[in-house]
Parts: C-alpha cells; sequence; structure tokens
C-alpha cells in the first residue's frame, strides 16, 4: 500500500510543519507534548518501514476484507442519469472505514512500545473498530463514549465489551462525541507513557490528521486501480464523501487531492436545516478557531466557547472539520454540501430499495447530494459508502412508520 | 517592573498563588474573591478564564467553569469586572485559560485590555511555544505581560532549558503526569522537584496541581519559590453560603 507516499510537493496535503494552509498545528498542553512530539518525530519513519507495510497489507487483505469492492450501481445510476459507482467499505469487518485507521495505529503502537489503547467514539463504529485490533493483539483498551450515545448506540456498546473493552461513560459538558474526545485527552494526559490514544478521525493535533489520513488513504488507492480496471480510467469525475471528522473523505479524497479535473464532494449534516440551531455543517457555521489542539473551522459562540452540534447520525455529530477538509473548504478544492436527516433518511431508505444495500446515516448523507449535483450520463461518480446500517436499524425503523 | 517579578524578589520562597475560576460561584463574586484572597495573606492570584472544553482541567474545575459560562462569564465580562481592581487590589494578577477564546477577543485586544486594567501575566496551556515566540511575543512585551510556560515530570531537561528561556514572570512545574485536582503521591514528585531546583533556572518556579493542603503545600515549597492551590479552593468555595470566612478559613488551613 502507499501509506508512506511522499505529499511534500503538495498543496493540500500537510507541510513540514503541521498545517494545511493556516489551519492544523498541535495546540497542545505541555503534558502532551512527548507523546505527541515522539509521534511526530516516527510515524512516517514507522509506516514506511517494509515490514510494517507488509503487516499492515496482510491484515487488510486477511482480517478486514480488503480490497473492498467498488460496485457499479446500475439502478441507482439510471435514476440519477450518471455512472455511479459505490465504494464498499460497509463490507469491511467490523462494518465501516474506521477499521482501516485502527489497524494502522495498533501497529504503530506496539512498535512505539506502548501497552494500553485508549479512543474515543461516536456512534461506536470508531469504538468498536479500536476494541477489534486491541483484542486481536491483545491489548489493554479502554473507549471513552458520551453518555448520550452509550443510550442511543446500545448495540455498538455490547460489540466492544463483548470484544473486552473498557466503555466509559463521558459525562461532561454535553455528553456526546467532543466530550468523549475530551476525556480521552484528559485520560491521556494522566497515563502519558504507556498508553496510545487511537484518534478515529482526521482531527486532533498533528500528525494525527495526517496519519489517519494515509490510513485512509488505501480506500482512494483501490478506488484508482479499480475505477482504471472497469472504465480505462483511474480518475472518477466525482468523488462524493460524508464529513463529520472527515476521516472517510480524507480517505476517498488522498490519492486525488492533485488531480484537479476530479471534483471532490464533501457532505456534512445540516441536521434540521442549516440555519435551524440544529445543524453540523462545520463549514457553513464555522469560524477559525482550536477544538482538539487542532485550529481549524468551528462551530463557536462569539466568544469561543465550542457549540452543541446536531445531527440524526452521531458519526457526524461533531462540531469542528479535520484541519485538512477546512483547508479544502477554503481553497475551494472540494466542495461542500450539506443534507439535512430527512434527505439522509430518504436516501438511504432508496438505497435499500434500488440496490439491496443499506447503509450507515452517515454514508447516507453523501447519497442524498446526488440529486443536487449537475451529472451528466458520460460522468463517473464514486460515492464512499463509509459504513453499514446495521447500527441504526432502529433509527430506520422509527422513522419508517 | 512587573508586579510578579516584584513579588518574588520581595519574597522567593512559599508563594501562595490561589486559582479561582471568574464569575464562580457567582457572576459578580470575581472581585469579592480577589479582595479577600489578598486579605487573607495570599500572594498572587490566578483568575481562569472559563472555557467550555478545558482539556488540561479536572472535574473540579471543569464543573466551576461550566456553571460560570452559565452565569454569563466570558472574557469581555471579565474585563468589565476588572476595571478599577487596581484601586482595591495590589496582589500579583495572571489570567488563565485556554486559546480559543483569547483567539475569538484578539491577542493583541486581549493584551492590551489585560494591560490596562492592571494584569501581570497569561497562562494559556494549549499555545505552542514556537507560536508564541514567532507570533505573539512582541505583544506580550509591548503591554509588559508575562507569559508562563508549563512543565512536567515528563519533560525532557532540554525543553525545560528552552521553557525557562522563553517564560517571564515564573515557570509553572505541573507536579504529576495530571489534569488539574488529582490526587497522585507527592512522595513520588520530591525527585522531580529537587531536579528543577538543581537546574537553576532563570525564572522562580512554582509548583500546581494536586497540592491542596497544609502537607502538599509544604513539600511543594520544600524544593521551589511556592505552590498554586486551584481544585482544592474551588471545592472549598463552590458551595459557600459565606465566602469572606470559607476563603478565610480555606487560607488559614494552608499557610497555618
Amino acid at each position: 500500500m502507499d501509506i508512506a507516499v511522499n505529499t511534500s510537493h503538495s498543496k493540500y496535503h500537510v507541510n513540514d510543519k503541521g498545517y494545511y494552509g493556516r489551519f492544523g498545528g498541535a495546540y497542545i498542553p505541555e503534558m502532551l507534548y512527548p507523546n505527541v512530539e515522539e509521534l511526530k518525530e516516527q510515524y512516517l519513519q514507522i509506516i514506511s518501514e517494509p515490514a510494517f507495510q507488509a503487516e499492515f497489507d496482510q491484515l487488510l487483505t486477511d482480517y478486514v476484507g480488503r480490497p473492498s469492492p467498488l460496485f457499479f450501481a446500475k439502478r441507482l445510476s439510471e435514476k440519477y442519469k450518471a455512472k455511479i459507482y459505490l465504494k464498499r467499505e460497509d463490507l469491511n469487518h467490523t462494518g465501516a472505514h474506521k477499521v482501516n485507521n485502527t489497524i494502522g495505529q495498533i501497529l504503530l503502537a506496539q512498535r512505539l512500545g506502548k501497552k494500553k489503547i485508549i479512543a474515543e467514539t461516536g456512534a461506536g463504529q470508531h469504538g468498536v473498530a479500536t476494541a477489534t485490533v486491541c483484542a486481536l493483539m491483545g491489548l489493554e483498551c479502554v473507549v471513552y463514549m458520551g453518555s448520550i450515545d452509550i443510550e442511543r448506540q446500545a448495540p455498538n456498546v455490547a460489540r466492544m465489551k463483548m470484544l473486552g473493552a473498557t466503555v466509559v461513560p463521558a459525562t461532561s459538558g454535553s455528553k456526546t462525541l467532543k466530550d468523549a474526545t475530551n476525556e480521552a485527552i484528559r485520560h491521556w494526559i494522566n497515563h502519558p507513557v504507556d498508553t496510545h490514544y487511537i484518534i478515529g478521525s482526521v482531527v486532533g493535533p498533528h500528525p494525527y490528521p495526517d496519519m489517519v489520513a494515509r490510513f485512509q488513504s488505501v480506500v482512494s488507492e483501490e478506488m484508482r486501480k479499480q475505477l482504471l480496471e472497469k472504465t480505462g480510467n483511474a480518475n472518477p469525475d466525482y468523488v462524493i464523501a460524508c464529513v463529520g471528522g472527515g476521516s472517510n473523505a480524507a480517505g476517498a479524497f488522498f490519492h486525488y487531492l492533485d488531480e484537479e479535473a476530479v471534483k471532490l464532494v464533501a457532505v456534512e449534516a445540516a441536521g434540521k436545516g442549516v440555519n435551524s440551531g440544529f445543524s453540523a455543517a462545520t463549514s457553513q457555521l464555522g469560524k477559525m478557531g482550536i477544538i482538539h489542539a487542532s485550529k481549524t473551522l468551528l462551530m463557536q459562540t462569539e466568544d469561543g466557547q465550542i457549540v452543541e452540534p446536531h445531527s440524526i447520525s452521531a458519526g457526524l455529530d461533531y462540531p469542528g472539520v479535520g484541519p485538512l477538509h477546512a483547508h479544502l473548504y477554503e481553497t475551494g478544492r472540494a466542495q461542500f454540501l450539506n443534507a439535512t436527516d430527512d434527505e439522509a433518511l430518504a436516501a438511504a431508505y432508496e438505497l435499500s430499495l434500488l440496490e439491496g444495500i443499506i447503509p450507515a446515516l452517515e454514508s447516507a448523507h453523501a447519497l442524498a447530494k446526488l440529486k443536487d449535483l449537475p451529472l451528466k450520463p458520460e460522468d463517473v461518480v464514486v460515492v464512499c459508502l463509509s459504513g453499514r446500517g446495521d447500527k441504526d436499524l432502529e433509527t430506520y425503523i422509527k422513522h419508517l412508520k | 517592573m512587573n508586579r510578579i517579578d516584584q513579588l518574588f524578589s520581595n519574597k522567593p520562597k512559599e508563594i501562595l498563588n490561589i486559582y479561582c475560576t471568574a464569575g464562580f460561584p457567582a457572576l459578580n463574586d470575581t472581585l469579592t474573591i480577589m479582595e479577600t484572597l489578598q486579605q487573607s495573606g495570599v500572594d498572587m492570584i490566578e483568575l481562569g478564564m472559563p472555557f467550555s472544553d478545558p482539556l488540561a482541567d479536572g472535574p473540579v474545575i471543569q464543573e466551576s467553569s461550566t456553571r460560570a459560562i452559565a452565569n454569563g462569564m466570558r472574557v469581555s465580562v471579565l474585563f468589565e469586572q476588572l476595571k478599577g481592581f487596581r484601586d482595591r487590589i495590589s496582589l500579583p494578577v495572571i489570567l488563565m485559560g485556554y486559546m480559543n477564546p483569547v483567539l475569538q477577543f484578539g491577542v493583541e485586544n486581549f493584551c492590551q485590555k489585560c494591560a490596562e486594567t492592571g494584569v501581570d501575566g497569561i497562562i494559556l496551556p494549549d499555545l505552542p511555544m514556537d507560536e508564541f515566540e514567532t507570533e505573539y511575543r512582541p505583544i506580550f512585551e509591548k503591554y509588559d505581560l508575562h507569559l508562563i510556560f508549563l512543565v512536567t515530570p515528563e519533560t525532557s531537561e532540554a525543553r525545560i532549558r528552552k521553557i525557562d528561556a522563553v517564560s517571564t514572570g515564573f515557570v509553572y512545574a505541573v507536579s504529576s503526569s495530571s489534569t488539574t485536582g488529582k490526587d497522585k503521591d507527592m512522595g513520588d514528585q520530591q525527585a522531580y522537584f529537587a531536579r528543577l531546583k538543581e537546574m537553576k533556572l532563570k525564572n522562580p518556579v512554582l509548583i500546581g496541581f494536586g497540592i491542596k493542603d497544609k502537607q502538599t503545600f509544604a513539600a511543594a515549597c520544600a524544593n521551589s519559590n511556592g505552590a498554586i492551590i486551584g481544585s482544592a479552593f474551588v471545592k472549598a468555595i463552590e458551595n459557600s453560603t459565606n465566602l469572606q470566612s470559607s476563603i478565610q478559613s480555606f487560607v488559614q488551613g494552608i499557610k497555618g
């Protein structure tokens, strides 16, 4: 895999100071400095080692089940009058793209000599993916999860526990993903020597956004090969992905960032509507700020207090966005759209009926924008189907009525 | 001369710095608390600017911040409250907070307001030292504000030297690898305190995190210029029905 590709020439990838344009950096308290510095100094070297890459590739193949298929969605294509492909990350072990990153980071943690793993989770997909690799490697695992999310994502909590992880409720602040991340960071401050923090998205202090993007870059690397095989051209016209923190989008965009002809479309969660007061459309509602040690676009009050977002999908319910995406937004390299809760639900029902695939609510946000793009019949469109909808069945059933 | 420097030149040891969250327990308690701290014989005051997501803080200061924000505290309100406080309070005063609210207020605007009201120093635990040096140092110097950086038991000697070189006022030594208000054994930390002392830094050193009573204060003072108490003080006043007497008895309990 090409996770160690040199990106230093690119104006979209991270620069040597840890910034994407004016976004990124590492706004960490001194207590975290040695850990973050250790990662920063070592991550590129470690992931460049042939032995690391061989182990990463083997686990992705034999354990995760990669490459994930690139599926030509015939009936969806007929409906939207374009050639629509689905990148089937939902078929990965554990049911989402999240595992690509946790495999990479657990191998990195082992090489750093760490004995314990912590993670944060919103919907529970990253928590499950982390608990899974910890079980695989025999490492202790603690997952922080907002107490509200614990209630609304009970099946994933049960999965984490069955996998041997300790799930700790985050009861501070708004008791959701943002606060779970705060608690994980605080845990790391209190256990700096033996613990590695597996962040689940392209957020957090440098080098996390770049490191997670690299582990997820396998998505676009496969897309290129698969498209070349199927269409004769490695580049599609559009790549569409949902964005909360933005890890599946980072993976789906990674190898296309410098291919300016490929239109990149990031879909945020509009919640009940961008201006409803219940939204998570950070690019529309946020301004430059610092969240979880990264300078990025951030939903906040005038006074700089972080605002609680809303989305029907717990995985997009985040008041910030990865610094890469803030940069893609500001430079115009990616087009930022948003889908409401209702649009996402409708898209999820539609995909289920047209293609026999029940998508995760997060991924349904990306599907929901097919109707709004000026697609031409010859356009090749790839939608990153980041996860499967099993975890969202309760919500789907509730809204079916 | 900055009041912080004055203090250390007059009293090089057993400095007692008390932290309280501005706007807590009630919005307008800030000045009352500061005045009572001065009357009680405290040497320095650290005022916390509440933030919704205080990463370096434990539950006690998180909770006080949440309450202070709900009370209506914000950076602009704090500067309103601090107008004219120098008529009543002569102790050095430090503002502690996180970068984002300061960034939104505007760093230069913030420093200017600090100077206008009579604030002496700032602690911003999530401001990277490099960024301070490349972007903000001239602003802090212009307004004669000290920026105080933290060191921890995990900080390498080379980095402690660098932090000492960049810091002014004093260096804030975090007693253990933790968030604020954790009970970690002070006995284990004496070697680290002693190592700091032997390094003979250019700045005075105050020890904070986990200092909560007479014993831990004395332990911290044995190898430093003094200590900072935060969570224990916030706890002592959070449900107080008589702020003055709660504060006086808390400080008495520390100083004996």
